[in-house]
C-alpha cells in the first residue's frame, strides 16, 4: 500500500488537459439560452445519469470521465445519486417504453432550472434501435433536449467537450 | 451422457445445422429433456420461440456436445421446461411476452420483458413479523443500467430480494427479423455494450456456422485478442469498483486508469474503445497493424508492471478483506442447477469455459487455464477475475507471437440459407446465439442468450441474510447485464 501512494507521489497526475471545448455547441448553446432567457446555473453543474434503455455502452463511457485521465470533477461537473440535487439530466438510450414513465417522473423530479442531454446516437435518435416498437426512437421524443452528443458510444473525450461547452456558454449567459 | 444419447434416439435429427445437431422432439421426450436438466445430466443453454415451435438447446454439464431440442406447438402451447427445472423460469417468461406461447404449467405466469403500466406489478408476497420493504430503482443511485430491486429486510438483514427487470427491452430480436447480416451484426452488437466483441463474434461464427464459411486463421486470432481486451478491460474496471463499493477509492483509481490504458490500446490497434463491430461475419473489419501490435505489447507491459502492486494492496488490507470475505455467498449447488457461467460460476465450484469446452478456434491452439474457487462469496468472485487477468495477458501475449499473416475476411456468400448456432465465452461467461438464414441471405430469426440469465436470479440468493448496505458490492461482484437480458 505505502509503495502504491509513493509510486503515485513521485509519478504526478495523470490528468490530461481539458479538451477545448465544442464550437458547434458552444454556438448552439448560445442561440439555446438566448431563445429562452433561462436563468443561469452557475459555473458549476450538477449532473443525474439516467439510462433510458442504452446497452450500457454510453454508461461505461460517462463512468470513465470520473478516472483520473479525465477527472471530470476538476471542472465542477459533478454526477449527483437523485434528480432532486440535479441541473442536468444526462440521458442515454433509444428511450424504451418500458423506461418512458421512469425518465418523466425523474424529468419532473428535476427542479428548474434544467438541462436535458441527449447522450449518443440512441438518444439522438439515430442509433440501430430506432425503428423499434419497443422504443420511443430519441429523448427528444419524450423530453425537451437541450443539447444532443453523438457517437456510439461518445468517447470521453467527445462527451467532456460538449459538457464544457455547455458550461462555458452557460456561465457566460 | 446415457440420458442425452437416449433422447436422441427418439428425435429425428434435422439436416443444415451447424456446427451442432438439431432434433425435432415429441412432448414427452421434450419433459424427459428437462428431467435431465433437473437431475443435472446436463445444463441448460437456452429456451426459445421460433413461430410455433420452441427450441431447447442444452449441453453436458461441462458444456461439452450442445445440442438443440425443437418441439413444435401448434395449439400455441407446450410443457414448460421451468415446472421441472426452474432456471428456464425467466426465459419462459421472456418467452412468453415475446412470441405469445403459452408454457403449460409455468411455476410463476407474471409477465417478465411485457410491462403494463396500467397494472402494479404483483411482488411476492412476504410475511412475517417487523419486516419492512425497500423499493429500488428503476433509476439508480450510480451510473448504472436501469433495474427495479424489492428488498424485504429484518433491521439491517435482507430476507428477501426479488429483481424486477425488462426496463431496458428494445425489442432487439424483433428488430433482427428480415434484416441483412451487417445490420444485425451491429445490433448484436450492442446487445450488452460491455460485451460487444463477445456477441460480435458470437454472431459472426453463428452466421459462418449456417452458410459453412470459414473465416481465415488471421481473422480468429483478431477476434480472439479483441475478446481478451475486453476481458481485461471489464475485469480491472470492475475490481476496481467492487473496491470502490468497499469505500477503498484508491483501488478505484488505479483499476480505472488501467482500464483506460486498455480502451486507448483498443482504440489505438483496431479503431474504437469498445472494438465494436470490428467482427462482422466471415472475419474481421479491420486488420491490426505493426503500430497497434506495438499499443498492445506496451498495454502488456504497463499491466503486468503495476497489477501485481494493486492485487498486493488487495491481499493486505484487512478493512477491505472484512467486507469481502463470507459476503454474498453463492452454494455451489445453486451454480450449478442454474448452470451459472463465467466468475459467478467458477467462484462457486463449476469448471466450465466455453474457449476449452465445446472449445473454439483460436484457443485450441494457446495454453491456458480455467481458474475455480469454491467459497463462493464476493471475495473469490475478484480473485477469479485476478487470476483471469493473468491468463488473458499469457493468452494475448501468445495469440500476438503466433499471428498468422494472410487475408483478414472470407468471402460470405450473399444467399443461401441455414442454420447456426454458437458459444463464445464473453467476461461474464458463455454467450449464446442460435439463428436461421432464410434463403435471400437475411436473417429470418435470432436469438441471443446473455450469461447473466442464469446469473441475475442467483443473485436474489446469495443476497439472502446479507446486510443492506452490502448489495451494491454483491451486486457488483456479480455484475450482470440488464440490457443482456431484457433484450
Amino acid at each position: 500500500m505505502r509503495r502504491l501512494l509513493l509510486q503515485a507521489l513521485m509519478q504526478g497526475p495523470l490528468t490530461e488537459a481539458p479538451p477545448a471545448a465544442d464550437e458547434a455547441v458552444l454556438a448552439e448553446i448560445a442561440q439555446k439560452l438566448a431563445e429562452t432567457g433561462r436563468q443561469r446555473l452557475g459555473r458549476s453543474l450538477s449532473i443525474r445519469e439516467v439510462d433510458a434503455g442504452s446497452c450500457n455502452g454510453c454508461e461505461l463511457e460517462v463512468n470513465a470521465l470520473g478516472n483520473p485521465y479525465y477527472d471530470i470533477e476538476r471542472f465542477g461537473l459533478r454526477f449527483v445519486a437523485s434528480p432532486r440535487h440535479a441541473d442536468l439530466l444526462l440521458v442515454t438510450g433509444p428511450v424504451s417504453n418500458n423506461m418512458r414513465v421512469a425518465l418523466e417522473r425523474t424529468w419532473r423530479a428535476t427542479p428548474d432550472p434544467k438541462w436535458v442531454v441527449a447522450l449518443g446516437d440512441c438518444a439522438a435518435g439515430c442509433g440501430v434501435f430506432q425503428e423499434s416498437a419497443a422504443c420511443a426512437g430519441g429523448v427528444a421524443a419524450v423530453l425537451p433536449v437541450d443539447l444532443v452528443i453523438q457517437g456510439c458510444p461518445p468517447t470521453p473525450v467527445e462527451i467532456l467537450r460538449g459538457l464544457l461547452a455547455l458550461l462555458e456558454q452557460n456561465a457566460k449567459a | 451422457m446415457t440420458q442425452l444419447t437416449e433422447l436422441l434416439g427418439k428425435g429425428n435429427a434435422i439436416e443444415g445445422h451447424r456446427p451442432w445437431p438439431r432434433f425435432e422432439v415429441d412432448a414427452d421426450t421434450w419433459r424427459e429433456a428437462a428431467v435431465a436438466l433437473r437431475d443435472e445430466a446436463a445444463t441448460l443453454l437456452s429456451v426459445w420461440g421460433d413461430g410455433d415451435r420452441v427450441h431447447l438447446a442444452l449441453a453436458m454439464m461441462d458444456l461439452a456436445d450442445p445440442l438443440v431440442l425443437t418441439l413444435a406447438c401448434p395449439e400455441r402451447r407446450y410443457p414448460s421446461v421451468a415446472a421441472i427445472h426452474p432456471a428456464a423460469t425467466r426465459l419462459e417468461r421472456a418467452l412468453r411476452d415475446l412470441h405469445g406461447l403459452e408454457p403449460d404449467e409455468l411455476p410463476d405466469p407474471r409477465p417478465w420483458l411485457r410491462h403494463d403500466t396500467a397494472m402494479p406489478y404483483p411482488f411476492l408476497p412476504v410475511e412475517g413479523e417487523s419486516l419492512h420493504q425497500i423499493p429500488v430503482g428503476p433509476v439508480h443511485a450510480g451510473i448504472i443500467e436501469p433495474g427495479h430491486f424489492r428488498f424485504t429486510a429484518l433491521g439491517e438483514t435482507v430476507v428477501r430480494l426479488e429483481e424486477r427487470l425488462g426496463y431496458t427491452h428494445k425489442g432487439t430480436e424483433a428488430l433482427m427479423r428480415g434484416t441483412d447480416l451487417m445490420k444485425a451484426a451491429r445490433l448484436a452488437g450492442r446487445v450488452s455494450g460491455d460485451s460487444t466483441v463477445a456477441y460480435g463474434w458470437a454472431f459472426a461464427a453463428a452466421v459462418e456456422a449456417a452458410l459453412g464459411v470459414q473465416a481465415p486463421e488471421r481473422a480468429l486470432h483478431l477476434r480472439a485478442v479483441m475478446a481478451e481486451l475486453e476481458r481485461l478491460a471489464n475485469h480491472l474496471g470492475d475490481i476496481g469498483a467492487v473496491c470502490n463499493d468497499c469505500s477503498f477509492t484508491v483501488m478505484h483509481a488505479h483499476c480505472g486508469a488501467l482500464r483506460e490504458s486498455v480502451l486507448r490500446a483498443a482504440a489505438a490497434a483496431f479503431g474504437h474503445r469498445l472494438m465494436m463491430d470490428r467482427i462482422v461475419p466471415g472475419g474481421v473489419a479491420r486488420d491490426l497493424d505493426p503500430a497497434g501490435v506495438e499499443a498492445i505489447r506496451s498495454l502488456l507491459k504497463e499491466i503486468r508492471a503495476k497489477f501485481s502492486h494493486l492485487v498486493s494492496v488487495y491481499d493486505g488490507t484487512a478493512s477491505l478483506e472484512d467486507r469481502v470475505v463470507g459476503t454474498g455467498t453463492l452454494s455451489q449447488a445453486l451454480a450449478r442447477s442454474f448452470g451459472a457461467g463465467g466468475y459467478v460460476g467458477r467462484a462457486s465450484g463449476r469448471k466450465v469455459d466455453a474457449r476449452k469446452q465445446p472449445g473454439y478456434a483460436p484457443y485450441d491452439k494457446v495454453v491456458f487455464v480455467t481458474p475455480v474457487l469454491s467459497a463462493g462469496d464476493v471475495d473469490a468472485r475478484v480473485r477469479i477475475r485476478i487470476a483471469e487477468v493473468e491468463q488473458s495477458l499469457a493468452l494475448i501475449e501468445q495469440l500476438l507471437e503466433r499471428m498468422p499473416g494472410g487475408p483478414i475476411m472470407a468471402k460470405v456468400p450473399a444467399t443461401g440459407g441455414g442454420e447456426g448456432a454458437m458459444l463464445i465465452e464473453g467476461f461474464r461467461g458463455d454467450v449464446f446465439v442460435w439463428l436461421r438464414l432464410g434463403a435471400d441471405g437475411r436473417i429470418e430469426r435470432c436469438h441471443l442468450r446473455d450469461p447473466s440469465w442464469f446469473q441475475w436470479p442467483l443473485l436474489e440468493a446469495a443476497i439472502e441474510g446479507n446486510i443492506v448496505a452490502d448489495f451494491p458490492l454483491c451486486n457488483k461482484s456479480f455484475n450482470c447485464s440488464y440490457s443482456g437480458v431484457d433484450l
